[in-house]
């Protein structure tokens, strides 16, 4: 195959990993301030998603990367194109990131209120951010001659792209639910399969408007067929909606295997119906970038299509070892063993 | 250029130096404190000694905290090149870029993964497999940190590429990844690391000497402190050294300005400290004391050595690039190289008197000695500012050295006001998380009891 082609695929693989795999931890995070109502059922669903969020978002790390890599001039006009959004994007990412390390070091309920709030709300505006980022891609902005942005903040805000933020925020808090489903006990986990519920029907709804919009977007602002275009939003309409029968029969492990199938099938959606433009210009379209323009050379693609191969495989497989050791329901009772509290007052502590 | 241009570019740069400075305050302690705890926790494992148990989980607290935060300021990095750099973006891409996604799926992934897994896994891991987690992610930060400076190297001293319809192409990725510029930059900074988590973890050990709490327990984390410290200071002063040569033959410029060198020379006296002659205008000093000799060594490795001038090599930029400024700032480069070599001796011979004392088992009494380390937490991050200070000016006017100007590199679609809105946004944001990292830092560092009404909560290894 076209080492260009298979690179814009492989970016759409690291996009999907990314959405399948943190997406549920945005949806944990979006979550927590309305499921958990005790401290130990707050540290559960923290706890849930502890041991693997970090792994989950390297999968961001990689994708910006290999399209700076593989595309340069994609990751170049994107970047600088959506600036204030990514800036906006960057503080999200931020706040979420310390918010897990640092919501434990006090117990002081208004310290873990705050970054309680920072994941909650750096998660749901991350998933917002990258629906209306990606969206555009396909939906098209305006680009000069040069292939370098041309628009202003406003330019990114249109019905379909805001609609899209809009269906990422749903889709993966029912994703999340759904996971939760799968690592909670007791009460947590009922209220977490009320939450699964509530979440079904509008996230199913948007869901699949999202994806039928974005097939009409595709040929109507990207000079599609229907086909293929169609098959993974049908595919993917489908999932969602087998989803939400799932979780009203209460299969919640099949629930989350088709969330996670519908956000694989929304990303192939976005990426199907972009090729084989990489951003679409929505002031000339002979402007669009596509993927022979913002690739690299082929012996770059060629380096990197060595170390993807090698490397991949095994990430895949210790990311699942972690995902097997940490199987276990969380109850929110039994957790991490004490650090050493050495600088706790200590009565008789062995000082010499 | 229009003066606004000119500013869009001046805010870009201030940008990334605030934030890439910012970012190397946090990244290297990780790469310097993760091996040492990971020797601690292999000591408890092979010994059954709880002391290092403990050890291992009070430094792996203060690890974590500093580690969150060199996450989330390199999702900036990794962003801002794009943002704000798209013209170089564009142009490198093919070469630069490849580093560094190879860096997140081959290095930082296995960090991250095997993070979580060692923070969760105390008791759902046999404690081999356990320790085994740590230790490959230290791996994988050091891995992460080789890529990365190969992907830096390039910019200072470009090789394996070839310029096609004005864009960077690769030709060779082995003279990319084996570019004897980043090697020695890679020593360098994984030295300076590991400065970083030795004086960190014997500046913490003083401080609870000075407040004589959990003595014996902090005296065998300083001893594993000052074992490192000791010749890895005095390593970092020859590889210090060794990385001048390399600059010398790739960058003749960024050495002729760290030395305030105006004419060329041989042999060369090096310049410890002077007043004046840091511009074309006025280049002789008013007051210098120069040891004879010494740059010619320290600039090619013979005490005869050539070191070429700064007038000399603006004039053949000039004939090889045409009309321009080819030097950097003189004065910020002269001093931040003394800055970053003298804090480099101080740290030395702190490591050096350490030892000594610990040797004489008079350590934990020498108060003035426990005073200085907890200081000189300070010197390994002013060295370590100083030194990139050094490695990015001194590349000026260059963005990638020879082949493209850092003043027609920025993104031509991005405003003044959005860079200088967003230059706001980090400033602020950064300064928020600074204080509350360090507020942290200190409570999980320090040796005395918290007034009683704000007891600490058990701290815990936790993410």
């Amino acid at each position: 195959m076209d080492l260009e082609i298979f690179w814009y695929c492989l970016i759409a693989v690291l996009w999907s990993g990314y959405f399948l795999l943190e997406g549920f931890d945005f949806g944990v995070g979006m979550l927590l301030p309305f499921v958990p109502r005790t401290e130990g059922e707050r540290g559960a669903m923290f706890e849930s998603i502890g041991p693997v969020w970090d792994g989950n978002e390297v999968w961001l790390v990689v994708a910006a990367g290999a399209t700076f890599a593989a595309f340069p001039a994609w990751y170049a006009t994107m970047f600088s194109g959506f600036y204030l959004a990514f800036l906006l994007l960057l503080f999200f990412l931020i706040v979420r990131v310390v918010s897990f390390e640092w919501r434990e070091k006090s117990e002081s309920p208004r310290w873990r209120s705050v970054w309680l709030w920072a994941n909650a709300i750096g998660s749901a505006g991350i998933a917002l951010v990258w629906g209306i980022g990606l969206a555009n891609l396909i939906h098209g902005v305006p680009l000069d001659s040069n292939g370098d942005y041309d628009g202003g903040l406003v330019d990114l805000f249109s019905a379909y792209t805001v609609f899209a933020g809009i269906t990422f925020v749903l889709v993966l808090a029912f994703h999340g639910a759904n996971y939760l489903t799968l690592r909670t006990t007791g009460d947590l986990y009922e209220r977490v399969r009320t939450a699964a519920r509530r979440l079904a029907v509008p996230a199913v709804a948007v869901g699949a408007a999202f994806l039928i919009w974005t097939v009409v977007v595709a040929i109507d602002r990207n000079d599609k067929d229907v086909f293929p275009v169609v098959l993974p939003a049908v595919l993917g309409i489908a999932a969602l909606a087998l989803a939400a029968f799932l979780v009203y029969a209460g299969r919640s492990g099949l629930a989350f295997t088709m969330t996670a199938l519908g956000t694989i099938a929304a990303v192939a959606t976005l990426f199907t119906g972009l090729y084989p433009r990489v951003m679409v210009s929505s002031s000339d379209f002979s402007n669009s970038l596509d993927v022979p323009g913002a690739a690299s050379e082929h012996y770059t693609l060629a380096v990197m299509t060595v170390v993807v191969l090698i490397v991949l495989p095994i990430i895949l497989v210790y990311q699942s070892w972690s995902y097997y050791v940490f199987r276990a329901r969380v109850t929110g009772e039994e957790v991490r063993p004490p650090t050493e509290a050495l600088a706790r007052p200590t009565n008789g502590s062995p000082t010499s | 250029m229009s003066p606004l241009a000119s500013t869009a570019v001046d805010l870009a740069r201030i940008q990334f130096a605030t934030t890439s400075i910012y970012h190397f305050l946090f990244v290297p302690l990780t790469l310097g404190l993760g091996p040492l705890v990971a020797i601690m926790q292999t000591i408890w494992h092979r010994t059954g000694d709880e002391a290092w148990l403990r050890l291992t989980r009070f430094f792996g607290t203060l690890f974590l905290i500093n580690f969150a935060i060199g996450v989330a300021t390199g999702l900036v990095q990794e962003f801002e090149f794009g943002m704000n750099w798209s013209v170089y973006s564009k142009f490198v891409g093919n070469v630069f870029g490849a580093p560094l996604a190879i860096e997140g799926l081959a290095a930082f992934m296995l960090e991250s993964t095997f993070l979580g897994l060692w923070i969760f896994g105390w008791n759902k891991l046999s404690p081999r497999l356990h320790l085994a987690t740590l230790w490959i992610a230290v791996v994988g930060s050091w891995l992460s940190g080789y890529f990365i400076l190969v992907a830096n190297s390039w910019m200072q001293h470009p090789v394996g590429y070839k310029i096609v319809d004005g864009e960077a192409q690769l030709t060779s990725v082995w003279a990319l990844l084996s570019n004897g510029f980043a090697l020695r930059a890679y020593v360098h900074t994984m030295l300076a690391g590991l400065i970083f988590g030795t004086s960190v973890v014997l500046g913490v050990c003083c401080w609870h000497f000075l407040r004589r709490h959990e003595v014996d327990l902090f005296r065998k984390a300083a001893k594993l402190a000052l074992i490192v410290a000791v010749p890895v200071t005095l390593l970092q002063l020859v590889v210090g050294n060794r990385f001048g040569e390399a600059v010398t033959s790739a960058q003749g410029m960024k050495i002729a300005a760290s030395e305030a060198q105006w004419n060329t020379c041989q042999p060369c006296g090096f310049s410890l400290f002077q007043i004046g002659g840091f511009s074309v205008d006025d280049q002789t000093p008013k007051f210098a004391i120069v040891v004879p000799r010494l740059l010619s060594y320290m600039a090619t490795g013979s005490f005869d050595g050539q070191v070429e001038g700064l007038n000399q090599l603006q004039d053949q930029e000039q004939s090889q690039y045409g009309a321009g400024n080819y030097m950097p700032n003189i004065r910020v480069i002269y001093w931040s190289m003394r800055v970053m070599a003298f804090t480099g001796v101080l740290m030395f011979l702190v490591a050096a008197v350490g030892a000594w004392l610990y040797w004489k088992q008079k350590l934990e009494h020498a108060r003035w000695f426990l005073w200085t380390a907890v200081a000189a937490i300070a010197f390994p991050y002013i060295a370590a500012t100083a030194g990139w200070v050094l490695t990015e000016m001194g590349r000026q006017p260059w963005i990638v050295q020879g082949l493209l100007l850092t003043s027609e590199a920025n993104s031509p679609s991005v405003s003044t006001t959005w860079i200088a809105i967003s230059l706001g946004f980090f400033v602020v944001l950064y300064l928020l998380l600074g204080i509350l990292d360090f507020v942290l830092m200190r409570r999980y560092a320090r040796p005395d009891r918290p007034p009683t009404g704000e007891e600490l909560p058990a701290p815990t290894v936790t993410f």
